[in-house]
């Protein structure tokens, strides 16, 4: 199987935030966690594009290369998942990440930094799929139920396409042709870029 | 008395100062992936998405390239 991917489509994002919406609600986030924002590049000027961010899974992720106590893993499907049981909450990652993606819930006492948070592809973590402790720590298992991102699936005008590579980038591809126009997909060569720091040169993305 | 008392009103007062218990709850094993097990093992609860076979990782991949087509190619249903 190939990896799954995020690619979002700026021709089309109209700055909705549903995507936002569907992965708050779908695994419970708490106050002050985004996994997923919506961005607008040169907003207020003609020709704006606006951009849905989160963790984008990269092949060669930058989080798991900085992370002091290895607390990321990396599926069979390519999903950069965490251990929250591990993370220390240190925030490296958070500046090693191009797009912003881990948060840091203040749930702890006094408010204090939590464990890192972030997008799981809805994949879960390492508890048992399905259980209310993944749930709490991670949110829903979709991958799990044979499901897509709550995120991408809710996108109204499919701006946001998320699943097997090879099919979004078809999906993708498609509507360039046909519009003439938008080919590019914004993060898609920082996260999947085949030439990338520790890949062979012409290695597989 | 008044030992018990400052006691007593320190461990209601120092009540809320938990956190909330973060260890491995299901003991599930590492993998040669990491640890946690596959997505197509499914999850054994009654949310799953028909049409695939929970375990079986050729149906499972299947399922989701079918379901990203129909549900976020707009193309196949307008043209």
């Amino acid at each position: 199987m190939a990896r799954m991917k995020f690619i979002c489509d700026s021709e089309r994002c109209i700055e909705c935030n549903g995507c936002v919406t569907a992965c708050k609600n779908e695994h419970e986030v708490p106050w002050g966690v985004n996994r997923r924002r919506v961005v607008t590049l040169n907003d207020g000027i003609p020709g704006e594009r606006s951009i849905s961010v989160a963790c984008m899974h990269c092949s060669d992720a930058p989080c798991m290369a900085v992370c002091p106590v290895n607390c990321f893993y990396r599926t069979d499907e390519g999903v950069v998942l965490h251990d929250k049981d591990v993370c220390i909450g240190c925030g490296y990652c958070s500046y090693a990440c191009p797009f912003g993606a881990p948060q840091f819930p203040a749930a702890g006492t006094f408010g204090v930094r939590g464990k890192m948070d972030k997008c799981t592809f809805c994949a879960g973590g390492p508890e048992a799929h399905g259980s209310q402790a993944e749930f709490d720590k991670y949110g829903r298992n979709r991958l799990a139920e044979g499901k897509l991102p709550a995120c991408a699936e809710m996108c109204s005008t499919k701006a946001l396409i998320g699943g097997d590579g090879d099919v979004v980038a078809d999906i993708f591809r498609n509507r360039v042709i046909k519009r003439g126009k938008g080919a590019e997909a914004w993060g898609w060569g920082t996260a999947y870029g085949s030439r990338q720091a520790g890949q062979p040169a012409g290695g597989k993305s | 008395m008044k030992r018990k008392l400052i006691l007593a009103a320190a461990v209601v007062a120092l009540a809320a100062c938990t956190d909330k218990p973060q260890t491995l709850e299901s003991g599930v094993r590492a993998t040669a992936a990491g640890p946690d097990s596959a997505a197509f093992q499914g999850t054994g609860m009654p949310f799953a998405a028909p049409g695939w076979k929970p375990g079986d990782k050729v149906s499972w991949e299947q399922h989701l390239k079918t379901r990203t087509q129909n549900g976020q190619n707009d193309y196949t249903r307008v043209n």
